[in-house]
Formats: structure tokens, sequence, C-alpha cells
């Protein structure tokens, strides 16, 4: 698509490094953990229960209180207000009141002197269970019919008939495991009691509204009374989104208790064990399709491990339903979700939110018709994507009214030699019985706002004082993602102003109310628009001022350079600041963003649940070791749509990092729980996020040239999740280097993570024999 | 030994610590202590690299600067060292930022900044010992670092380009001079917090020591005793560090045996072992991460007796034994007579493993061919992952082919690291073809009960122990590409030229 060229921007558009990167590198940014400490500070702990599933009978803390250093112990009898901190439904106990529901679910907390001290108490106590039954893998919970939230439907056309009539039909089954966020800062709060009888807040988190809100419940406190602030978080990819208040309430309890300053900071043992993860999917699917690989009709039942709660359980399946569809046409479909109690940890928002589980399920699909009729998957991809109409509405009817994949697939098969790969591979496997190499090139399609429609609404306040500095004050957090430097771009390109005249402040929900959690990939169009809008009204309000001055139009009036000027008049920003203020002109705006045309209608399952969408595509080649089951990533080339960026740096880096995240969920990183219900992999000792031997010097990321067709901001789009699935690339080569060791029209068998494990299960099920 | 506060040097002077107990981490002092929060907390194991430093100690005379764990290192393993974290860095460039962190804004290296410090850190050490180091460098010294957010391409290009800027480095006067008056402090016994930690320089002075008080832990690198103080929270009363004795810090090379001292770090063993062995580059490539091979010992991963140590299945197969000494008295035995059980081992209260013995190559004039030695390392991550199974052998053949000696040694699938003697015996006296190796394959499968655990199912254990040993035998045989760090990707096209 040839889009006209950019338009000339001083600010937005350019590399900025990230705001923070001089403090990142010198040791001097400050996260939560880091802020000097008052005097009197408490250091808390948590006590776990050490069955999956049952009763607490007896929990004997007197050993606890008598260590000497203990201030207080906490249990779920203490809470007198609110009970938990479950986001949408109430089912999160902040303590364990008797029915446990997961190994290691909290059953109270300690305060005391240091963290040692308190870390040592929990290990005093003694606690008697009554043990039951627990599930603890999708299997059993889907056996059992046990649901923390009823199944859901969602279908068009008759996926029946389709089926009968279609000239092929394949069954399948398949499965994708969980993922640990390993955000490198674990899980912090501070808690600050106030002379007023409120609380101040510091807390690494994505959501310091709710959190506000949870901790006002549960102290039984009015909202006014407590404040979160958060200057930046060390990694948050949603595990900090819901669940980040469980502690801060905790804290917050203990701090109301003693009346002294508690911090409850999370070992890392322990922040894996009582965190929520990405849902682990497993799915059955019956496809029917043509000689071409079109398919003609679709059932897919998609079985989610949702944890003990709902959590965000609800929007997560809602996304991976949504996302089923990925980037093809889905004609006749029906789709059956169920929404899976078991006894583990409560699992949760996760970079992709059920979009990766969902695309999952269908590019597996589109990969076993691939082999099924010895076409290349690709081939087979191509013959699927959405088109002209009809072959342009989703299955919940929604529009995709700029569908840049198949231009953006072409230039990407194109310039990564992807025929030419293919061919040379083939060659290679032929000689090669070992090491197999595989090529696989996915596309991605991903749905931007949240699902959940008035969540797409944001604040900001923007301060201009009287030596032309300005303050911004947003309700985003700045958790890497570069959503700071992007909303300072933005406001300086408003004013006209040097980018260090702008700062943007810590977040802080004193400053900026109600806001939506930074998550959904939105927080730099939501935020980013709030901000622009605030400065927008500031400068509208000064260039009306300054025409006044000059006798000229406000509509000629230009901000560039930290001057303001119109025709041969010119001012100095601080001058014309200086002037507004001694005509007591108003130099602080609120602003408020929400998201248009967007509406969903939950009964129907029909409707525009997001604004646009955006669009990548990734060529992953990797070479299997058919003998250890070890495969290794050799060269990536990514193509992707991010609108006209507002940072290419910052984006670029989202791509790469987001790449890299959803290849470790695809490849190396595996959650193992014992029998008891105990999950072994607990850090990363036994955890493998992957590092920077995995990721291949052949890295190409390149910026698809569009704009977004909605307005946006600057007709840019976001980039936080969507890169994650670009990742699908890596796991379909494995699959395509599994399938030279397979017999035509064999399908491989390959469950996700593809672990050695995994991947000689598959050749084992293949039949194949290295080197025989 | 006479009391004394620990010290070492940290920013222009030499710090004494004497209230802080001994078990005080090094991470711990830093935070909490001193409120030099720049240094990160983001596993407490030594495995993700946000709490790296610099630690700087005299080689030969020259001050040398190692990354490592602050987050594992007890407070007494910094006695008469050099402290270097990342808050310091900065100090040493004009213009207020060191290569690594100017490289890392201009690469675009930081994302949340959380892991930052730590690779950071890791960079400096290794541009000031490799100025100049290439990709290859920069990601084996990154290993020990985890990065969540970057994908690390910028963080490996950062590293490339500081590497290739002038070196820069802390002045090393002051600090050597710190070092050299330090060394003359007398041995180290440290009292505090009711803990008490001595450190000997003699191995008589040992040896009476830990006679005196077998119940004392000993600490040489303390990558694993961290954790029992970081993880369970254990007492530990009385320790007595390694570090210092003269004895123990040595490699010997005599005519047939390599003698690595107990208190010989992982990076010097290895070096030393590569040096005759160089089928043992990817195992010491792979094994942890340099800021624990900088710390840990080899004797240490030994004497640990981990069931997944994974130093040990090589050594087995070299023939390499222990020599243990108690109270002057020392003996000798081979390495696999050592592990009695899940971490139980032949060691007698007040008994110690003095050195690591491993036999030299053979020389190449010997009879015969070369003997066949090789290791391999299954595990779900290439970097810094504990094996699922490790297996190492060493197939010494006759002129005619047949096998004479035939040591297989096995990680992973008993409770501790064991040789298969039922495979074995396939092997010994039969010609090394596939057919022997097939029915060795099989044998295996008697030698070993393997458990089902995080690393593995236990049939996927077998399952790999086996192709391992396929694995030997395809090796032997030649077979090219046998192994994924030999692949390049799949040449492209060159770009076509413009008219």
């Amino acid at each position: 698509m040839s889009t006209p060229p950019p338009p000339v921007h001083d600010h937005v558009g350019l590399p900025y490094a990230h705001d923070s990167a001089p403090l990142h590198v010198t040791g001097r940014a400050r996260y939560t953990d880091d802020l000097p400490e008052l005097p009197g500070t408490l250091h808390a702990a948590l006590g776990c229960a050490e069955v999956a599933h049952g009763r607490l009978i007896a929990l004997e803390l007197d050993t606890v209180r008598q260590l000497p250093g203990v201030r207080a112990v906490l249990t779920a009898a203490d809470l007198c207000h609110g009970t938990s901190c479950g986001p949408i439904l109430p089912d999160d106990p902040i303590l364990c009141a008797g029915e446990i529901q997961f190994f290691g679910q909290p059953l109270f907390a300690v305060a005391a002197d240091n963290v040692e001290t308190a870390r040592r108490a929990v290990r005093l106590a003694w606690a008697e269970y009554e043990t039951q039954p627990a599930h603890l893998d999708i299997a059993s919970a889907q056996a059992a019919a046990d649901y923390v939230l009823p199944p859901v439907d969602m279908q068009r056309g008759d996926a029946a008939a389709a089926l009968q009539q279609a000239p092929h039909r394949l069954q399948g089954q398949l499965s994708v495991g969980g993922q640990e966020h390993f955000y490198l800062e674990g899980q912090v709060s501070y808690a600050v009691p106030r002379d007023d009888g409120g609380l101040q807040l510091y807390c690494s988190t994505q959501h310091p509204s709710e959190m506000q809100q949870l901790v006002a419940e549960a102290l039984g406190l009015p909202a006014h009374a407590v404040t979160v602030e958060c200057r930046r978080i060390g990694g948050g990819f949603g595990g900090k989104e819901t669940q980040s208040a469980q502690w801060a309430c905790l804290a917050a309890l203990l701090a109301q208790r003693t009346g002294r300053p508690v911090k409850l900071r999370l070992d890392r043992d322990v922040d894996i064990t009582v965190t929520g993860k990405r849902h682990d999917f497993a799915y059955d699917y019956d496809v029917g399709f043509d000689d071409s690989g079109r398919l003609h009709g679709l059932e897919l039942t998609l079985a989610a491990r949702c944890g003990h709660s709902a959590d965000l359980s609800g929007p997560v399946n809602d996304r991976a339903l949504f996302h089923v569809d990925n980037a093809y046409y889905l004609d006749a479909v029906a789709l059956h979700n169920l929404r899976l109690r078991t006894h583990t940890v409560s699992n949760t928002a996760f970079r992709g939110f059920g979009g990766p589980q969902g695309m999952f399920a269908i590019e597996s699909v589109l990969d076993d018709i691939a082999r099924e009729l010895r076409l290349d998957p690709l081939a087979v991809r191509r013959a699927n994507f959405y088109g002209a109409a009809p072959r342009d509405t989703t299955h919940y009817g929604m529009t995709v009214a700029d569908n840049v994949l198949p231009e953006l697939v072409d230039q990407l098969e194109r310039d990564s030699h992807y025929p030419e790969r293919r061919h040379a591979i083939a060659a290679f496997n032929a000689a090669s019985p070992v090491l197999k190499r595989g090529l696989a090139l996915t596309p991605v399609k991903f749905g931007i706002a949240f699902t959940a429609t008035h969540y797409n609404q944001a604040g900001a306040l923007v301060h201009v004082y009287l030596d032309g500095s300005v303050l911004v004050s947003h309700g985003g957090i700045e958790m890497g993602q570069g959503l700071h430097i992007k909303v300072q771009q933005v406001v300086a390109e408003e004013l006209g102003l040097p980018l260090e005249r702008v700062r943007i402040g810590a977040t802080d929900t004193a400053k900026v109310p109600n806001t939506s959690a930074s998550a959904a990939s939105s927080s730099a169009d939501l935020n980013g628009q709030a901000a622009r809008q605030a400065a927008g009204a500031i400068s509208t309000r000064l260039a009306a001022l300054f025409a006044v001055l000059y006798g000229c139009h406000a509509a000629t009036v230009e901000f560039k350079g930290g001057q303001v000027f119109s025709g041969e008049h010119r001012l100095d920003f601080t001058e014309l600041v200086t002037l507004a203020y001694r005509r007591r002109l108003p130099l602080w705006e609120a602003g408020f963003y929400r998201t248009p045309k967007i509406h969903y209608d939950a009964d129907t399952r029909q409707g525009r649940p997001f604004y646009y969408f955006a669009y990548g595509a990734a060529v992953s080649e990797v070479a299997v070791d058919t003998l250890s089951g070890a495969t290794r990533l050799m060269a990536v080339d990514i193509l992707h749509d991010v609108g006209r960026s507002l940072n290419p740096a910052i984006d670029r880096g989202q791509i790469e990092g987001g790449f890299v995240q959803g290849m470790g969920w695809l490849t190396s990183e595996e959650l193992y729980w014992q029998p008891d219900g105990r999950l072994a992999t607990h850090a990363p000792s036994t955890y493998k996020i992957p590092t920077a031997y995995d990721v291949p010097e052949h890295f190409t990321v390149t910026l698809f040239d569009n704009a977004n067709v909605e307005e946006g901001l600057h007709h840019s789009k976001a980039v936080g999740e969507p890169p994650l699935m670009l990742a699908l690339s890596v796991f379909f080569a494995i699959r395509d280097a599994l399938a030279y060791c397979a017999a035509p029209g064999q399908r491989v068998p390959l469950a996700a993570p593809a672990t050695p494990q995994a991947v000689l299960d598959a050749l084992d099920a293949i039949g194949y024999r290295p080197g025989a | 030994m006479q009391q004394r506060p620990i010290q070492f040097y940290y920013r222009g002077d030499i710090v004494r610590v004497q209230q802080q107990p001994p078990t005080r981490t090094v991470l711990q002092y830093l935070r909490e202590d001193l409120h030099a929060c720049g240094t990160k907390e983001g596993c407490a194991e030594g495995d993700c690299g946000a709490c790296t430093v610099a630690v700087g100690e005299l080689r030969h005379g020259e001050l040398v600067w190692h990354a490592v764990n602050a987050c594992l290192m007890l407070l007494p393993a910094l006695d008469g060292k050099a402290l270097l974290t990342v808050e310091d860095l900065a100090a040493l460039a004009p213009d207020g930022l060191h290569p690594v962190q100017q490289a890392l804004i201009e690469q675009h290296g930081s994302q949340c900044g959380f892991c930052t410090p730590g690779f950071v850190m890791s960079l400096f050490a290794l541009a000031s010992q490799h100025p100049g180091a290439g990709r290859a460098e920069v990601i084996d010294a990154l290993s020990g670092n985890l990065c969540r957010c970057t994908g690390y391409r910028p963080i490996v290009d950062a590293g490339v380009a500081a590497c290739a800027a002038p070196p820069c480095l802390p002045n090393p006067e002051p600090i050597v001079a710190a070092l050299q008056a330090m060394a003359t402090a007398p041995a180290l016994d440290y009292r505090a917090g009711g803990a008490r930690l001595r450190s000997p320089r003699t191995l008589a002075e040992l040896a009476e020591l830990y006679a005196a008080v077998p119940e004392a832990r000993l600490l040489a690198g303390g990558t694993d005793l961290g954790l029992w103080v970081t993880k369970q929270l254990h007492e530990l009363p009385e320790l007595i560090a390694l570090a210092h004795v003269d004895e123990l810090k040595t490699i010997e090379h005599d005519p047939e045996w390599l003698r690595i001292g107990a208190a010989v770090t992982l990076t010097d063993a290895f070096a030393a072992l590569l040096a005759e062995y160089p089928e043992l580059a990817e195992l010491a490539r792979r094994f942890a991460s340099p800021p624990i091979r900088n710390a840990a010992t080899l004797a240490g991963n030994i004497a640990n007796g981990s069931p997944i140590g994974d130093s040990m299945p090589a050594l087995i197969a070299l023939g390499a034994r222990l020599r243990l000494h108690r109270l002057g008295a020392e003996r000798e035995l081979a390495l696999e007579q050592f592990y009695l059980g899940y971490q139980h081992n032949a060691l007698a209260p007040g008994e110690f493993v003095r050195a690591v013995l491993v036999p030299r190559r053979l020389p190449s004039n010997a009879a015969g061919p070369a003997p066949f030695i090789r290791a391999y390392k299954a595990s779900k991550r290439y970097e810094q992952d504990i094996a699922t199974v490790f297996l190492a052998l060493a197939i010494t053949r006759d002129d005619s082919g047949v096998v004479q000696d035939a040591r297989l040694a096995l990680g992973g699938m008993a409770a501790v690291p064991a040789r298969a003697p039922q495979a074995e015996a396939a092997l010994i006296g039969r010609p090394w073809n596939a057919v022997a190796v097939e029915a060795a394959m099989n044998e295996l499968q008697q030698d070993f009960s393997p458990l089902s655990d995080l690393r593995g199912r236990a049939d996927h254990r077998q399952r790999l122990a086996r192709r391992l040993l396929w694995r030997a035998w395809l090796d032997s045989q030649g077979m090219t590409p046998l192994q994924l760090d030999e692949l390049e990707p799949i040449a492209r096209p060159a770009p076509e030229e413009t008219l």
C-alpha cells in the first residue's frame, strides 16, 4: 500500500531513547523497593497453604507471634471489611478463610522488624489440613465439569453442515502451555499510614486505580483516603494488572493494624507460587476444507485452565475467541469455550491476553491441513486470508477495514527469501539425518482496545509552570514499554517545546482518578490522547491570547521550538506563559479521551470490540536436533505494522522483546506441577526463559509502511502485545522441521511448549529414528 | 587466629565490617545496610543476574575484575578484595557515563531497566578482561543475566560496541595499594550475630580447625551455601572458608595427574581442563554462568553432591579421583565411589576434599588410537540450565578397533552421578560398531531407573540416555553436522545490484 509520506514532526516519530535510560544504566532509577524507607518501617511475609485443595482445620500461630521482632500477624479472621481482591468477581480471598484452593494460597501474613525475621517467622506456623481431591490440570477439571465461569459458545453459520459438505475433513487435539510472567522486579508494596487515617501506597502495579479501590474496601475507607503512586515498574506483562492488589491490601492492612509503614516484597519463589500465569489451553477441533486448504467449516473447543478463581479469565477467554480467526476468514464456525476451575493459582492477564491461545489453535489447524494436503503451510494460510466482501467480516461481526496482510506477507516472503530458503532447507534435510531445519511464516492480526468497552478511557493532567516547563500526569504505568517517552513526545509536539521542557510525573491516583490498567496495548493510545487533548487545550488558550496581543487570527498561531509565532510576530513560549498568568488564565488542563466507534453486545457476541487491528508477520528458520530434541532459532525476519510509529526505536524494542517472550512461551518455558499440587518451577533455576544465546544474530525487524486508517494518535498503532504472537512462527518452524522426518501427508503432533521432551515425543509418534 | 573485622575496598576506602553476621550477603549489605540500591534482587539464587557486581583482586600483581552474583556472595568472601557496583561506573568516565552505559543507552538496551545494572556489570567485567570481545564472547558473558523486556538483541549489540571502545577502568593504583595493604592482615576470624567464620591460610590450620569443629560448614565459592541462607534461612553458626588456604588454590600439573585444589574456581578449573581435554568445551560453556563460575569451585560442585552436578559425569568418565584430607592423613578414591546416596558422600567427620585429580591425557605416541572422549548435555535451555540427562564417555580401543575400556558416566539418571556398568560391559571386548552401541543402549535401561520431575519424565530420560549414546557412535564416525551450534543459517541470495 502506498501511503502518503508522514507529516514532518519535531518529536513524534523520532527514535528517542527511553526517558529513564540514563537512570537505568547508572542504577539511579528507583523502583518501589529502592525508595528510602521511613523510620519504623516493618517488613511483611506470607504464610502459605501446603495442600492444593482442602480445609484448614487448625492454624497454630503462637510460635510465630512469639518470635522476637514480630509485630503483627494477620489472618482472614482479622479482615473486618473487604475480604476479596478479585477484580471482577469477589472470589479471590485476600487471605484464605479455611477453604484452600491451591498449593501456596496465603493463609496469614506477618509484619516484623526486618525481612529476615518476617520470613523466618512464617515458617514457624503449624497447620493441619483436611485434604480433598484436587484438579490440577485441564483434563481433570474438564472431566469434573468444574467451571469458574459458565461455558461460552460463539458461532457463525452452520458449522455442522459445512463440515459434512466439505471435500476434506480432519479432527485433532492440541495443547499449549501456560507462562510465568517473570517480570524481573517481583511484586512489592509499601504502605505508609497518614496522619488523617488514610494511607499512601507505593506499589509495583499496572493498575493503581483498581488497587486503590480494593485497598480502600479492605481497610473500610473511602477511596479518597487511599493514594497509590508508582513511578515505574520492573516489568509487568499483565502479571501486575490485577494480581498486585493482594499484596497491597496485605501491606495496607498490616500498616493500619500497626500504625507503621509496612513493606511486602515477595521473594521470587513465593512470587511465582502465589501469582497467576498465562492460561494453558487444550483444544479439540473438527475442520472441513477444500483442495486448496481453504476452510469450509470449523468446530473448535477451547478449554482453558483458569485456576481457582475468575480473576480476568472471562475477558482473557473472550479475547481468545476473538482471535481464533487470526488473519483468516472463518465462514462457518462453532466455538465452545470452557473456563475451567483447577486447584492451582488463578491465571490472569499476560501479554496477548488470550489472543495467543486463540491464534495458536487456528495456526495449528492450518498447519495440519497443509500437511494433510502436502502443501506449503504458507499457501494454506494465504488461501484463508481475509479478503473482499463477504470475506471481510470476523465471526463476531466486525469488518476488517484495513487488511494489509496480503501485501505485508508478500513483501516479507520476498524480502526474507522464503522460497529460496524453502528449497535449500529441503535439500539440507535430505542429506542430514540428525539435524533438521524448518521454516515458517506466520501472520498476526490483533484487535486493539479493551474488549470491555468502558475501560477504553483515559485522563491526563498537564501543568505549565511559569518558567515554561511542563509536567504531565496521566493514568498509564511506565513498565518498560516506553509509554512515558511517547507521551512526552506527543505533548512536546503539541506545545512546540524542546523535549526536555516536558516531564512525565509518577503515576498517582491523586492526580488522575479512575484510570484503566496499563494493558491491552492501549496505554499510549489512551493516555497519549488524553495528554494531547489537555496540552491542546492549553495551546489553544495561549494561541487566543497571542492573537489578542498581536491582532492576528488564532488559527494562524504556531508553536515550535519553544517559540510561538504567527507571520512576523514571535514570542518566547515562556514569555507568553507569563503574560497568560498575569491575565489570570489557567495554565493547566485536564484531558480526557474515550475511544470512538467501539461497541460490543455480550449477549449476541456481535459488535466492534476493537478500534482497529495491528498486523505483522514473521519468518523463522530453526534447526532441530532429533537426538536430543533441542531446537535453535537460526534466523528471524519480522515485518510489523505500527502505523506511523510514534517512536521507531521504542517500537522496535517492543517487537523484538515481544517476539522473544513469545518464543520462550512456545519453547523452553514449562510450568510443572507436582502430583501434590506444588508448582515445582518456581524460580529461574527451574523455569527457563530465553537467554541471549537463544536470540539469533540474524534478527531483522522492519516497520511496515502504513498509517492507521483510524485517526488514532498521529495515525500510530499499538505495539505492546501483537509482536508476541509473531513467535508462533518459531513453533511452526519447529513443526516444519519435524515434518521433514514424517511421511508425506503425516501430521506433526507437537505439543507446546516445544521442549526437548515434546520434540522427542512428536518424533516418536511420527516414528523417526535419527541416523539409523 | 585473631578476631578482626571483614575489610574490603569500596568507593575509595577500606571498609571494615564488624556488626553484620557472617551469613549476610553482599546484596543485603548493599541494599539494606548501605541503602545503595542500584544493585537489584531478582531471584536471590544466582540465576537472573540483576545483582551482578564486580569484584577486584590481584592476579600475579595485576588487578582483575570479575562479575559475581552479590545475592549469593557472603560478606566475608569480600575480605581482602575490592567491590565495584553499578553506581560506581559513571564516575570512571569524564562525561559521566561508562562506555558500557553509553552503549546501552544508544542501542536502546534498557526497557523496564530492572535487569540493566546487572547487565552493565557483566559487560564491564567482560570489557575489562577482553577488550575487543566479539558477539560470541558477549553472549557467553551474559549467560547469567536474564532480561524479560528487550529480547537481548540491543544488549548484545551494546556489549560488542562497548568492548570495541577504549578500556575504561578504575585507576588501579589506590586499589592495588589497598589490596596489598589488606593482604598483610591476619587470617580472618570473624564473629557477629551469634555466628563465626574463620578463614585459615594453611592446610594444616584448616585440617585442625575442621577436625575440632566437624559440624562447621565449609565455605568455598558459596554459590550453593548462599542458597541455604537466602532460600532456606538456615542458621549457620560455624563457617570455615577455604578461599585463603594456599595449598587449595593451586592447579598442579604432574606427569600423570592434573591436581585441581579445592579452592580453585570453576573458571580456572575449566581453563585447565580444556587445555587437556578440549572435548569438554561445551560442558564448560554451558555450566552455569560466568558470575557463578567465577565464584564456585570444582571441588564444591563435587562435594556438594547434587544429583545433577553437571561436572561429575565428565570427570568420572575421565577417571578422576578425589584426594581427601583429615588432620594430616590423606586418602584417595575414585570420584564415583565418593557418592553414597542423595546428598550423602564418603567424607568422614572433619574430612574434606583437598583436590580433584584428573588424569593427564596420554601422549599422542601412546599405543592404540586416541581415546574417544565426549560429554553431551541435554537440557531445556542451552545456557545456564541443569541437565535433564548428561552423558560423558571415554572409549579406549585397540588398533583393531576392539573396545578395551569403556567409561560411561551419566547425570540425571539416578540419585547420584553414576557409571553405567552393564552398558560398559556390553561394549568392552567388542568392536566399536553400531551393533555393540545398540546393545549398550539397551543395557542403559538396566543400569538406571530415573525419576520423573520438572526436567523430564523417566521414560524421556531413558530415551535421552540412549540417544546421547547413539550420538556418540555417530560422532565417532565423523558424522556432521551433529550439533546445532555447528550450523549457520541458510545463506541468502546476495542483494541484487541496482542498475
